[in-house]
């Protein structure tokens, strides 16, 4: 047993080469991860943006936060995928018949979502340098978006991952991303809560992405980032281990 | 030292309320071909679950090499490999990258140099580094054999090794099996063809509504029946026959 587990970090290495090899040679889930939020970037910058009041004068530094998390919650849906397809074509049997860690296959897939996403991130980053974004934070800002960022990844992620390990289809795999990616829209991310009706603006106000975008956001334009940072880091840690320790149930089950 | 590879005792599983193996004893001798025979729905896959570690059973013994499956299974692991019954290979990578990986996480060193020889042994150095979404079945299968063989384990598990093949890629099948069984390595395997059981296996299970029917030599099941009637029957040569030599043909033209 402790030579088994004394390898966990080298067999999880060895599967996270395996699904970055699948990222690169696969481009499109790269492309289709950044293209659809990057498409909502540019309309609502030079669309609809105009007309809308946020009290912030360059509206790209508005709405990025809530971009980048949509891309995000779609690209966890590959890793679902992934996952999925994994189970079926037989060669997560083939890892656990070798006598490597048994949560090293699970591991490589996570930290695989965690590098792919972080890519995504970069790229629409870049792109909404190009439309006008401007930021005054400083390292240690980046740093803590950077870390929101990856925790908000991680619990979208273990979610994926109950997703695609209790799928019986590729389509179910993937389908519990679109309320996730629908959940920008109903918070702080395109337009300030206080136009909402009440019910509304009471379910805006209080779900994890206004509180993560609100905390992002104060963070780039190097405002007072006050309590939001900490609720939006209790939402990420509170979804990721309730979704960590039901995947692990589930994937207990399932090898 | 003991003579048996797999040791089997009182095996049993069942699904929910569908009791699938009853009490299931077997033993395979080391260095044999061993196989198990059953119609579709059998349990053939389930016996192969547990004796490699993916499943665990309701009740009865099996050891693996001398190892318990139920309390050693890191021991059985790396005993054992398994192939099953659809090709366990990773589609995107490269049939190269594929054995490297195996090789890597079976922690060996000179993984290149064991890549090297087994694509060598298998007719897929030509192909190594192609990705394998491009192969054909046959190749597939081979790659899916040799990712199989990395890291020499003492017994193979081969869960029905010839499904969905044509009848080229598998006389390669069988021609490999039997090879691996000469250099010493015991082959559990199950099929659903007879004559598939019948041109490989040393001995032959007959897994029949949970338990083992019949068990014993081809000889031995044999006798099982009635005795031989002479009889005379013009011998017409199968398709299978005709296909062979057909495309052995043209290959030599």
């Amino acid at each position: 047993m402790d030579t088994v587990k004394n390898y966990f970090f080298s067999d999880m290495g060895i599967m996270l080469g395996r699904s970055m090899r699948h990222i690169f040679r696969s481009m499109d889930t790269i492309i289709t991860v950044t293209i659809t939020p990057i498409a909502m970037m540019l309309l609502f910058v030079y669309v609809l943006g105009g007309a809308i009041q946020t009290g912030m004068d360059n509206y790209v530094n508005y709405l990025l936060p809530g971009i980048l998390l949509m891309a995000i919650a779609s690209g966890v849906a590959y890793t679902s995928y992934r996952l999925f397809m994994d189970m079926q074509r037989g060669i997560f049997e083939r890892f656990h018949s070798i006598p490597i860690a048994r949560s090293a296959p699970l591991w490589g897939h996570v930290l695989t979502s965690l590098v792919s996403n972080a890519i995504s991130v970069l790229v629409i980053i870049l792109v909404a340098l190009l439309t006008g974004f401007r930021s005054s934070a400083g390292v240690l800002s980046w740093l803590a978006v950077a870390g929101i960022l990856a925790l908000f990844t991680l619990a979208l992620t273990w979610i994926a991952v109950i997703a695609g390990l209790s799928a019986t289809s590729v389509d179910g795999a993937g389908a519990f991303a679109y309320p996730l990616i629908f959940l920008p829209f109903i918070s702080s991310a395109f337009v300030p809560t206080e136009t909402m009706p009440g019910p509304v603006r009471a379910f805006a106000e209080n779900q994890p992405v206004t509180a993560i975008v609100d905390a992002i956001r104060a963070l780039l334009s190097n405002q007072q980032v006050g309590n939001d940072i900490w609720i939006a880091l209790a939402w990420c840690v509170g979804i990721m281990l309730v979704a960590y320790v039901s995947a692990m149930r589930v994937y207990k089950r399932r090898v | 030292m003991q003579n048996e590879a797999i040791q089997v005792k009182g095996l049993q599983k069942s699904y929910k309320n569908l009791p699938v193996l009853e009490g299931v004893d077997l033993e395979v001798e080391k260095g044999s071909i061993f196989a198990l025979l059953g119609s579709n729905g059998a349990g053939k896959t389930t016996v192969i679950k547990i004796l490699t570690t993916l499943l665990k059973q309701d009740g009865g013994t099996a050891s693996i090499n001398g190892f318990d499956v139920a309390t050693k299974p890191d021991s059985v692991r790396k005993s054992i490999s398994l192939t099953g019954q659809f090709a366990a290979v990773d589609e995107i990578l490269s049939g190269r990258e594929n054995l490297i990986m195996i090789a890597q996480l079976r922690h060996l060193k000179d993984t290149r140099q064991v890549a090297n020889e087994l694509l060598d042994r298998f007719g897929l150095t030509d192909v190594a580094d192609r990705r394998v979404s491009t192969y054909s079945g046959g190749m597939r299968r081979r790659l899916d054999i040799a990712m199989s063989l990395v890291g020499k384990p003492p017994i193979i598990f081969l869960d029905e090794p010839t499904t969905g093949l044509d009848p080229e890629a598998r006389l390669e099948v069988w021609k490999t099996v039997k090879q691996l069984a000469n250099n010493g390595t015991t082959v559990f395997l199950t099929t659903q063809y007879l004559d598939e059981a019948e041109q490989l296996a040393d001995r032959i299970a007959i897994l029949h509504e949970g338990k083992i029917i019949a068990n014993g030599t081809l000889a031995d099941l044999k006798k099982l029946f009635p005795p031989t009637k002479v009889e005379y029957v013009e011998k017409q040569p199968t398709l299978e026959d005709i296909f062979l030599a057909i495309i052995g043909k043209k290959e030599k033209k």
